[in-house]
């Protein structure tokens, strides 16, 4: 078996014996990204030169006995997570030219832990999107089938580690950026509680909604990448000071009498018929692990992606003010006065979806508006909350599709923003309600990866990365690879 | 007509925090433009800001000090408009749930009378950078080193009736926070700055006329003259048969005069919602009683004290109370001087108080330190030397020759208290004034001060006044 087919926890196992050296490991993905892995688009900016340096500072650490589980092991930054003296360019014309002068909390975290980032993934714009399609750098492909999306906004992290190019990479969640992708490129990836990780140095898209993730092929994988990731940081306010469990150790907790709520809106209309059959099969084998299922209702879901679409965008129609021309980023040719220096650094940097929110968001919290759009959505966030809050009364997991369909055709819905945004009509909730959700693979259909989104309660990632690696102890569809990288 | 004009205040008084209020950037005026901006201050793409503890200590003593109710929920909103000196593209402010509401304050004016001013509320924002058009070529200078200073704004409610009115609110909030050791009520360097809602109405109306809002007034006197100059202008609007229209005026020093800066239909709308990156300010008892324990003794009962104290009148006390500086100068020099209070007051509001206004000094920049001013007062206590040679020896201190003990050595103004010297000069002036003495005897008992004088000036004024006074009356009664 080649490297490159490895999970982080079996590269951990051979570094620690000796094995290959992170050197080793380094340039062999590095070879990955650059030779098969260059058609996906899955990378905005590779540093090989940092990543040898910092492979070589991992290999003299772990002769100096001082390696940890993650030391030396290769991965990528999706491109929203600020690199000191990297380009940091969110997938955008507007920081093109943006080099962070700062780490972001993620990053530190990992370089500590001695992983080696191979480079900064691609992403759609400002991680807004569930294509990859509106990124300033061109969609990326997805490995399985290079005629179809990857999923978004994470769509470079999650096709990078579906193709093999890394292990692992980081991602960010706002509405489902890390499971949707996970699922439609057949890996798994969990988006943690809001607060869980610190979102310190990540370029925010909408404040209250953002969550940083891992996402890598196991469950196993994304334990380890979680500890490390997890923990307080007081630069960020919304962060959480609770103790990180050791996620690693609760993997293999028995799931019998676990209860698993089924959302009966989560499998009504516009759920594809082939999906569903998956999801039955998956629920089938999480029952002879010896969970309980029942029906619930989450009765609000419809109202989830509306919401959504108000909260997210009056969020970014702020968080995007600071992209003025002013002070870094993109500026226009020959500004004539000040408004002309806004209107058009504004309108040449950003592309049309990002606009489309800005747009939105400014007329959803102008005066006269406020009331029926914004405080409305929030009433409705609430409700959300309190679906997910009674159903975790009944039942320790919910469990559905993470996404209507497979991936789509590239091009397919770029003209048709609606059906783009229904489909994260099943991870949206979950943003909106700060819970933390899985997405893990599941099986095929019309030939392309299904996933499964299993959702905890607040602050119980263990018990779904136990579920998780329960699933993958017996279950092989994450060890598939799509033929062309395998 | 008769018009009634009608003022309501926002005050600006920038807390004396050390670092700014969501980031750790030193918050000290004058170093080099942009070297006191951190990356939260620049707006950098993924930074966030953290609320300072410190700056919410101080608007609760704002608060306590003024009557008015700590909210034990506030929250923090995003006020948003485009400019270059906003980094964000956004302030970071309070707008529906201020931190503290509703409170008080008594204005002294100039008659003496007292008036109550309502505060509708204080909240916490940020403050912006500054641009600077001076001094670039066709380009405009950003300094952001002010961008993220912590600023209270104290909002009144409209209940000032004149300019006088206004400023002496505004001296009366000036004085306070500075009492309360928030803000350093520097206007100069912006530290304490205000906008004036003025309108004007027939009196006895009830309802308010159509406000304007005047912008940049960073000096009491602009406060007054502004106001007004925008009095004036409303009404001639008025008479003259047109109508005052909702809009913000800016205020030009120079021109003595207001202009429109935008009107109603041009106001930006701010689209204000909740800061998702800050979490509600929950303030418990706790809280409060911990800014409670570290308020200092507050104007009103200081001016009480001093009067129980120092045997102070109400008018003297008030003046010495009017700013803590002062206060605190006033009971340095009553302990200097071993307990004079009255003759410290007197010295402290009359002559030093005079010589700072005629040089236009503040008293923290007073040439004479209260030890020393103290250290004289002791010599007039004494009798080494009378009130009078007393203002001689001030002056020298005042150009810097010394304490007051090295000057009366130096310059030998000893007071005589030699009787059998001032007897001396006494028979000397009777027998030089053979005329005044007729006069004198014949009942003309005012004259009695011409021979003071006589004395005084042949002693060089260092003959002990009570002494001569005596000795006079003795001798013209023989």
């Amino acid at each position: 078996m080649s490297v490159h087919d490895k999970t982080v926890a079996e590269l951990s196992a051979g570094l620690a014996a000796g094995e290959y050296s992170s050197e080793e490991l380094t340039r062999a993905f590095l070879q990955r990204i650059q030779g098969p892995g260059n058609e996906l688009n899955a990378f905005v900016t590779l540093t090989e030169e940092r990543a040898l340096e910092a492979a070589r500072a991992a290999d003299r650490r772990r002769a100096a006995s001082q390696a940890g589980p993650l030391t030396g092991v290769p991965m990528a930054h999706k491109d929203i997570f600020c690199t000191r003296d990297v380009r940091t360019s969110c997938g955008s014309r507007m920081l093109d030219n943006f080099i962070s002068p700062y780490d972001a909390h993620v990053v530190e975290q990992l370089n500590a832990a001695g992983m080696v980032s191979l480079g900064k993934t691609n992403m759609d714009e400002f991680a807004m999107g569930s294509s990859n399609e509106t990124s300033y750098y061109g969609p990326v492909k997805n490995p399985w089938d290079t005629q179809a999306v990857p999923g978004g906004s994470s769509g470079g992290s999650a096709a990078a580690v579906a193709a093999r190019l890394v292990p692992a990479s980081t991602g960010t969640d706002t509405g489902g950026s890390i499971r949707q992708p996970a699922a439609l490129c057949g890996i798994t990836g969990l988006k943690p509680t809001y607060g869980r990780v610190s979102r310190y140095g990540m370029i925010a898209f909408a404040s209250s909604l953002d969550q940083a993730g891992p996402m890598a092929r196991t469950a196993e994988d994304c334990a380890l990448l979680l500890e490390a990731m997890a923990g307080f940081d007081q630069r960020d306010s919304t962060c959480v000071d609770q103790p990180v469990p050791r996620y690693s150790d609760a993997l293999n907790q028995d799931l019998a009498g676990v209860k698993i709520g089924l959302p009966k809106e989560y499998f009504g209309e516009g759920l594809d018929a082939e999906v569903a059959r998956v999801v039955d099969a998956a629920i089938e084998e999480y029952r002879k692990l010896g969970a309980e299922f029942r029906e619930i209702s989450l009765q609000n879901t419809a109202l989830a992606v509306p919401a959504y679409y108000v909260i997210a965008p009056a969020e970014c129609s702020s968080n995007l003010s600071r992209f003025d021309g002013v002070r870094f980023g993109y500026r226009c040719e020959n500004p004539q006065d000040l408004e002309d220096l806004y209107k058009r650094s504004r309108g040449e940097g950003f592309g049309a979806e990002v606009k489309r929110r800005i747009l939105v968001g400014t007329y959803a919290l102008s005066a006269g508006y406020f009331d029926a759009y914004y405080l409305k959505a929030q009433k409705v966030r609430r409700l959300i909350r309190d679906d997910f809050l009674a159903a975790f009364n009944e039942v320790d997991l919910i469990l559905g599709p993470t996404s209507p369909t497979v991936a789509f055709n590239l091009g397919e819905r770029a003209d048709d923003p609606v059906s783009m945004y229904l489909s994260d009509v099943y991870t949206i909730a979950v943003n909106l309600a700060g819970l933390p959700g899985i997405s893990h693979p599941a099986g095929f259909a019309h030939g392309r990866p299904v996933g499964v989104q299993l959702i905890g309660t607040h602050f119980d990632e263990a018990r779904l990365l136990n579920a998780a690696h329960r699933y993958q102890q017996v279950t092989d569809w994450h060890t598939r690879a799509p033929e062309a990288f395998a | 007509m008769e018009w009634e004009v009608v003022i309501g205040l926002e005050i600006h008084a920038q807390l004396a925090t050390r670092s700014k209020i969501f980031s750790g950037a030193s918050t000290a005026y004058g170093a080099e433009p942009n070297t006191q901006a951190c990356a939260v201050d620049l707006g950098l793409p993924g930074v966030l800001p953290v609320l300072n503890a410190e700056a919410v200590n101080m608007a609760i003593k704002f608060g306590l000090a003024t009557g008015c109710t700590v909210a034990p929920r506030s929250v923090f909103a995003r006020k948003n408009y485009f400019y270059p000196d906003l980094p964000k593209g956004y302030q970071i402010s309070q707008y529906e749930l201020p931190i503290v509401h509703g409170g008080e304050v008594l204005v002294e004016l100039e008659d003496g009378s007292s008036k109550r001013v309502g505060l509708t509320r204080a909240h916490l924002e940020e403050d912006a950078g500054k641009s600077l058009h001076e001094g670039f070529e066709g380009v405009t200078g950003i300094d952001l080193n002010r961008a993220g200073t912590p600023l209270l704004e104290i909002v009144s409610e409209p209940d000032m009736r004149s300019a006088k009115e206004a400023v002496a609110y505004m001296r009366q909030i000036h004085s306070l926070v500075r009492y309360l050791g928030i803000c350093d009520g520097n206007m100069q360097e912006g530290s304490f700055r205000c906008d004036a809602n003025v309108s004007v109405r027939p009196k006895g109306q009830e309802e308010f006329g159509t406000r304007a809002e005047l912008k940049n007034l960073n000096s009491f006197r602009f406060i007054e003259r502004a106001i007004n100059f925008e009095v004036e202008r409303q009404i001639d609007v008025i008479e003259s048969g047109g109508q005052v229209v909702q809009e913000t005026r800016l205020y030009d020093a120079d021109r003595n005069e207001t202009r429109s800066m935008r009107t109603k239909e041009e106001a930006n709308d701010y689209r204000y919602f909740p800061d998702p990156d800050l979490l509600p300010v929950e303030i418990v008892e706790a809280d409060i009683e911990r800014a409670r324990a570290e308020l200092p003794e507050l104007p009103d009962a200081k001016r009480q004290r001093f009067m129980e104290q120092y045997a102070l009148s109400d008018s003297d006390a008030g003046q010495l109370t009017a700013s803590r500086e002062v206060a605190d100068y006033y009971e340095a020099v009553v302990e200097a001087s071993a307990g004079e209070g009255k003759l410290a007051a007197n010295w402290v509001i009359v002559e030093l108080g005079g010589a700072l206004n005629r040089s236009d000094l503040d008293i923290a920049d007073s040439p004479v330190s209260a030890a020393q001013l103290g250290g004289m007062l002791k010599r007039i206590a004494d009798n080494t030397i009378s009130g009078k040679i007393a203002k001689d020896v001030f002056e020298a201190m005042w150009q810097g020759e010394g304490d007051a003990d090295a000057i009366i050595e130096a310059k030998g103004l000893k007071q005589v208290t030699d009787t059998g010297a001032i007897e001396a000069m006494v028979d000397e002036a009777i027998a030089a004034n053979p005329k005044q003495v007729e006069q004198y005897k014949a009942g003309k008992e005012k004259l009695l001060g011409f021979f003071v004088g006589q004395v005084m000036k042949a002693s060089k004024g260092k003959a002990n006044p009570a002494q001569v006074n005596e000795l006079l009356k003795k001798r013209l009664s023989d």
